[in-house]
Parts: structure tokens; sequence; C-alpha cells
């Protein structure tokens, strides 16, 4: 399992288009002072103040604080490396399943805390759902996969109650009409795009209130990708959505906020019109111009 | 000349040949420097070829002289004797006499008499060997030049060595797999054919249905009791019981520890219990064998005494408890491969969902792993069917037809053991018998391998 989380940690390394070094912190032109544009959100779901994470001795997160609000749409740029993914992750606790990795500061849902002793993973994990890069469905069939989360967290009192809300979550999920034939097919006998959208109908079927998503789109063709964008813009009318992605357009496209990540520290976040017509910051502006990453 | 000192010859001119080819191409393609061609492979390859081309065909020599040297001048000492001395003696006194004269040339004693012809003949043996010795040290050695010269003469900058040593290396690995192939299939044929030779002895249906084994037919044919019983229900119904036994052992321990250690237990202990768990699989089984029968054979004895259960001295419990522990390491360390290939983005996906480790462990990673858990256990199957020294030492050698694990059974490995020890002639139904059951093994065994390969192919497929 350790030799696992670490090989993909490598991969992951290999993909990136730019790498960032710590000493290129100590170049001039990176001196940290304080997060640009407004944090907070008038409606906000969440709340994030000081949060600090470590990888064992390695810092991956500088005291971040920013808000989410209900039912907008914030996207998570920035180079390879710079902590979008760890930051993500602190939002519904995933990062208490890697061995070494420590999180500090204060995490908000709905103004509990979710780092909490009292806090249980289990139902956070269904109120803040999450939706990774690659498509992972499980070795069941396309019903089993949507029906599981409902299962594990007792939602459904009957079979029919089941099946409508495994039917309810295909269909926002854009994929009903696709699979409504073949719920018993294997989850992974879909294509890449579907099984991606099998993943968010999975992850919608135990009615979260925040999706997480690490770049959702970054394994599937343009036509999936723009079959997922719609999706998350229909999404953003009952959930609140964060979304890490590697593309900008992306972003612009579906997003109402974005925040911008520069080597664990959060540089810059704002209206996403306006961060990227016009971006205060010398490195966001170096990042949207394509000058890095 | 010895054969050893011919070989050692025959190495230094392989050398040569990859030295003098190194030499050659490199000379061919011109200075470092001012190359005039360009070579087509790396020097390196020129020399292989000539080595090869040197030493192949006069090791190939040599076999074949050894092995047909004996033969051949036997046959000329023959020969040489007076014709009415051969028509004198038989053929059968014949072959005492060719071995009275290979004795007397090297020395040793002879159970005839040594008259001068004898002496003779000896001499005469001795004399061919020598020659033959010359004559194989010449040619190999003339054939080992001749082959690196032709290469010698061949090497020119557009020469595909490269080519040529794969194409060699290939052939030779095709005859290596060849050789492993026909291997198997020459035991399977013969343990076939004898098998059939059994068939004629005793009817399939009576072997393959019958419900009693007692195969004591008489040695002699005077031997009062000359009929054997040759049901093999019972074996088989002993090698069930004892499998059996040992799977319910092996699979929960093994499997529960393969997922204990891949997904509960910190790195440090890993690190300890896995080669730890591992080391049993290095016990020779004959060990497992003298602890099945000195102690826990006694200890469930006695602990079945002591619940008033009656207990045979050697059982198939016994057995059945030791194979179990003995398998323990091959179903867990299989099932920790698989369970640690499922790929970690399936554990997020569940504990993204809220699931607990247990439940994901249960729920998802065991059943994406579960085809290649299968194909382990089934493998461990065939193995447990196929093992032998613990059942003869823990569960004895009567053919029991029982399902009561507390009595002494005996197993297919075991009765073919059994019915080959001893000075028989391969020629009674008793003997020939084993190869029945051999035959009847290797089938069952082959099915469950098949099977198992074939599941544990189909899941690779979907993962990788
Ligand atoms: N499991 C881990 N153990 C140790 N370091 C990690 C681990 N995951 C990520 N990191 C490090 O934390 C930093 C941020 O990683 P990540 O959040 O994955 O970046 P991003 O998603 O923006 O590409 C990187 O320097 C990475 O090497
Ligand atoms: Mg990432």
């Amino acid at each position: 399992m350790e030799t696992l989380a670490v090989n993909e940690a490598a991969l992951e390394a290999l993909d990136q288009t730019v790498e960032i070094t710590a000493d290129e912190m100590d170049k001039p032109e990176f001196k940290f002072d304080k997060t640009v544009g407004s944090i907070h959100s008038e409606n906000p779901r969440m709340v994030m103040r000081n949060v600090n994470v470590h990888y064992g001795e390695k810092q991956a997160i500088h005291d971040v604080s920013l808000d989410i609000g209900a039912n907008e749409v914030i996207a998570m740029i920035g180079p390879s490396g710079c902590g979008k993914s760890t930051f993500l992750r602190c939002m519904n606790r995933m990062n208490d399943t890697i061995e070494n990795c420590t999180v500090s500061g204060d995490i908000k849902l709905d103004d509990v805390n979710i780092y909490d002793k009292k806090q249980d993973v289990v139902t956070l994990r269904a109120r803040v759902g999450m939706v990774f890069q690659k498509p992972n469905p499980f070795p069941k069939s396309i019903y089993e996969n949507v029906a599981y989360g409902p299962r594990i967290h007792g939602l459904a009192g009957s079979k029919a109650q089941l099946d409508e809300i495994v039917r309810n979550s295909l269909e926002r999920a854009g994929l009903w009409s696709e699979v409504k034939d073949r719920l018993d097919a294997p989850g992974t006998s879909l294509s890449g795009g579907q099984q991606q959208r099998l993943c968010i109908a999975r992850t919608i079927a135990v009615s979260p209130e925040v999706i997480l998503m690490d770049e959702p789109c970054s394994a599937l063709d343009p036509i999936a990708t723009a079959k997922i964008e719609e999706l998350i813009d229909e999404l953003r009318q009952n959930f609140t959505i964060a979304i890490v992605t590697h593309s900008m357009q992306q972003a612009a496209r579906v997003s109402q906020r974005t925040a911008y990540f520069h080597l664990g520290y959060l540089v810059e976040v704002g209206e996403t019109s306006n961060l990227f017509t016009n971006p205060s910051h010398k490195l966001t502006e170096d990042y949207i111009t394509g000058r890095f990453g | 000349m010895q054969i050893s000192t011919l070989l050692l010859i025959l190495s230094l001119i392989v050398l040569g040949a990859y030295y003098l080819g190194l030499r050659r191409s490199l000379q061919v393609a011109g200075r470092p420097g001012k190359r005039k061609h360009t070579l087509h492979s790396l020097p390196s390859y020129y020399g292989l070829l000539a080595a090869l081309w040197s030493g192949i065909p006069a090791a190939l020599i040599i076999v074949f002289w050894v092995a047909a040297q004996n033969t051949v001048i036997t046959r000329l000492v023959v020969d040489a004797l007076p014709p009415e001395y051969i028509a004198s003696v038989g053929a059968d006194e014949l072959t005492l006499v060719i071995n009275d004269i290979k004795n007397l040339a090297s020395g040793n004693i002879i159970s005839g008499q040594s008259g001068p012809m004898m002496q003779a003949a000896a001499e005469r043996y001795l004399h061919l060997q020598s020659i033959s010795r010359l004559a194989l040290a010449m040619v190999v050695i003339a054939l080992a030049i001749a082959g690196m010269a032709v290469i010698w003469w061949r090497i020119t900058p557009g020469l595909r060595a490269r080519n040529q040593v794969e194409a060699i290396i290939k052939a030779a690995l095709i005859l290596c797999s060849t050789i492993a192939i026909l291997t198997t299939i020459g035991i399977v044929l013969s343990v076939l054919f004898e098998s059939i030779r059994f068939f004629k002895m005793v009817p399939f249906t009576e072997f393959a249905f019958g419900l009693d084994w007692s195969p004591q037919i008489a040695i002699r044919a005077d031997q009062q009791a000359s009929s054997g019983a040759f049901g093999v229900i019972p074996l088989f119904a002993g090698t069930l019981l004892i499998s059996t036994i040992a799977m319910i052992v092996a699979v929960p321990i093994g499997l529960m520890s393969a997922i204990y250690l891949s997904e509960y237990a910190d790195k440090k202990v890993r690190a300890i219990a896995k080669p730890l768990l591992e080391v049993l699989a290095g016990i020779p089984t004959v060990v497992y064998g003298v602890f099945a029968a000195l102690t826990v054979a006694p200890f469930v004895r006695e602990s079945g005494e002591w619940i008033g259960l009656s207990v045979a001295s050697e059982s198939a419990l016994a057995a059945g408890l030791v194979m179990g522990i003995m398998i323990i390491p091959f179903i867990s360390s299989l099932s920790d491969d698989v369970i640690n290939s499922v790929p970690q983005s399936l554990r997020d996906g569940a504990y993204g969902l809220g699931a607990t480790r247990s439940e994901t462990i249960k729920q998802v990673v065991i059943p994406a792993a579960l085809p290649g858990i299968v194909g382990g256990i089934l493998l461990a199957v065939s193995r447990a069917i196929g093992e032998t020294m613990i059942v003869v030492m823990a569960a004895g050698l009567a053919a029991n037809l029982t399902a009561n694990p507390l009595e002494a059974v005996t197993t297919v490995t075991v009765q073919i053991v059994t019915l080959l020890v001893g000075d028989q002639e391969f020629d009674s139904a008793k003997t020939l018998a084993a190869f029945a059951l051999g035959l009847l093994l290797f089938i069952v065994t082959l099915c469950l391998n098949v099977i198992a390969l074939h599941v544990v192919r189909r899941y690779r497929e979907q993962y990788e």
C-alpha cells in the first residue's frame, strides 16, 4: 500500500510539466507576503483559516486561508506540485489516509470544525464527496457502484428507494440514458468519460453538500471533458464545488472564483473573470500568460 | 589425449577465435580516426560469431563421438575374435566375454579364464581406444580451427554478425525449451503407456469406481490370495479428506494474514513478519512430516481421548492440520501480492465515499483481488493433493473409505510410494497400478492448474 502510494506520487511527478524546486523559493521574484484578493465569500460553506500541511518534515501548504461559498464553483490552479491536491484533500480529511501527513489550522464546514476529535470522518466524507483524477469505478456493476455509498450510509430504506437514488444520481450525472439498459454490466466496461461520470454519480448518490474534484478531466478526451464541464455547471444548483484543474480554459469556463497556488502558498484569489483578465500578482500573471506551467 | 585436456584445448581455441574475430573486424574497418568502413555490428559480435562457429561444431562432434565410441570399438573387437569361438559361445555368453575383455583391459579381475586370445582382444581394445581418442582430438581441433578460419575469411564490414549471433542464440534457446517440453511429454507418455498395460489387467471401471483398495497381488505364482483389489475411490476420498482439512486450516489463516500484512501492518511489522511467514515455505516437507507424526498426531489423539473420542494413532486430522500449516505461506504470499496490486485509487474512491477501512477491504479491495486469490487457492490445492511425506508419516497406509477425520486414511501419492517401494519387476498389476494412479493424479492437478492460471490471467488483464 505504501509502495503504491509512493509510486503514484512518482508517476504524478513524471507528469508534471514544470518542476518547481525548493530553491526556487529563494529566488528574489518570489517573496510571499500575503494573499492578494478577497479570501472571503458572502455565503460561506467551508471556511479555512491558517491551514498548514506537512508531509513528514516537508511543508506542502503554508498558512492558507480561504472561504468557499455555497453553490459556487471555485477553481484551484497552479503549477504541478504546488499543493492543490493536498489542500483539496484537507477538506474531507482524505489526508488522514496518508501516514506521515499532518494538518493544522481551522477548517470548518457549516461552522463545525471538521478536524475536531468528535467529528466522524465517515459522516464528513458523506457530506464532502470527492471525484478523483483517474476514473476509479469499483469492480462491481454500474448499479452497485452508485448504490455503494447509499448502502454504507444506510440512506435507502427499501430496494425501491435505492433504485430511485441510483436512477436519480445517474440522471443528474447525465449517464442514465446511456446505461439504463445495462445497469448490471461492470462499471469498468464503460468508456473513460462515462466512468468519470459514473464516479460523479456515485459521489452525488450520498447527497453531499460539497463536492471536491481533483483534475477530473485530465484523463479524458475533449468531448468527454466538455460533457463533464457542462455537468459541473448544472451541479452548481445543488452543490458547492471545489475543482482542481491544470487547464486555465476549464477554470475560466466552469468556475465563479479562482484561487492561484504557488509552492504551497495561496498567492491570489478572486472572481474568475477578474483574475484571468486582470491578475494583480506578478506570479499569477506569469502563470496565466503561460510564462510557466 | 584425455577428454578433459581436449575440452581445455577447445576452450582455448574458442577464446582465441573470439579475440581474432574481434581483431579482424577492427582490421577490416580500418584504424580508429580514419575509418574506411563502418561495421554492421559491434566488434564483439564478430568475435562472438567466430567463437560460436569454432566452438559449436567441435562440441557437437565430441558429444556424438563419445556416445558412439564404445559401441564401435566393442564391435571391432568382437569382429576380430576367431569366428569359431563366437560360434561356440551363445549370444548371452558373448556379452559376458565382452565384459571380461573390458575388465581385462582396465586391469580388473575377470570372471572367466584369461587365455592368450582374451589377452589379445584386451590389447586390441586398448589400442583401438587410444586411436579413437587421438582421432577425436585431431578432428575436434581441426574443426575448431576451420570454423574460426571460415569466419575469419568471411568477416567484412557488411557481415551481419549481430543478426547471425542472435539467430544462433535463439536456436539455442529454442533447443533448451524443446528439451524441457519433450521431457514432459516423455514422462506423460511413459506413464500413459504403463497405465494402459495396467488397464489390460484390471478393467478401467473397476479401477475408477471400485470401493476397495488392497493391491496385495501375489509375487510368486504359487502364493495364496493372488488377487488384489484396485478400487481407487478410498484413495481419492482420503486425498480429498486431508486436502479439505488442510485448506480449512490454510485458507482463512493465509488470507487473514495477507490482509493484515497488506492493509493494517505498518512498514516495520511487515518487513519482519512477511519473510518470517515465507520461511514456512522453505521447510522441507519431511520435517513437517516428523512434526506431524511425533508432535501433532499424539496431541490430536490425547486431546481426542480427553473429550472421549477414539482417535487412531495416525489420523487424517493430524496430517491435514500440518499440511495446512505448510500451505499457509503459499496462500498468504500470493494473496498479499494480488491485494497489493489493487490500485490505490480504488481504495481512495471508497474512502472518499465515507467507507471505513474494514468496509473498504471487505467490499472493494477483496472483491477486486478475488480472482487472483482464487487462483492462488487453486494452486495451493494442487500442492496439497500432491503432498506425500506428511501423509506417509502422519496419516498411515490403511485405505479406509471414511469421512471421519479421526481415522487413519491414505492418499493417492502415498500409495504410489508404497506400491513401488521394494524389489518387484515392473510387470505385475501391483506395480503398474502406481502408474495408473500417477496418471489420474496428473490429470487432476493439471485441470486445477489450468483453471487457476486462467483465473489469474483474467484478473491480470483487468488491472494492468
Ligand atoms: N503522499 C505524499 N508524501 C510526501 N509528499 C507528498 C505526498 N503527496 C504530495 N506530496 C508533496 O507535496 C507537494 C504538493 O503536492 P500535490 O498536492 O500533489 O500538488 P499538486 O496537486 O498541486 O500537483 C509536492 O511537493 C509533493 O511532492
Ligand atoms: Mg494533484
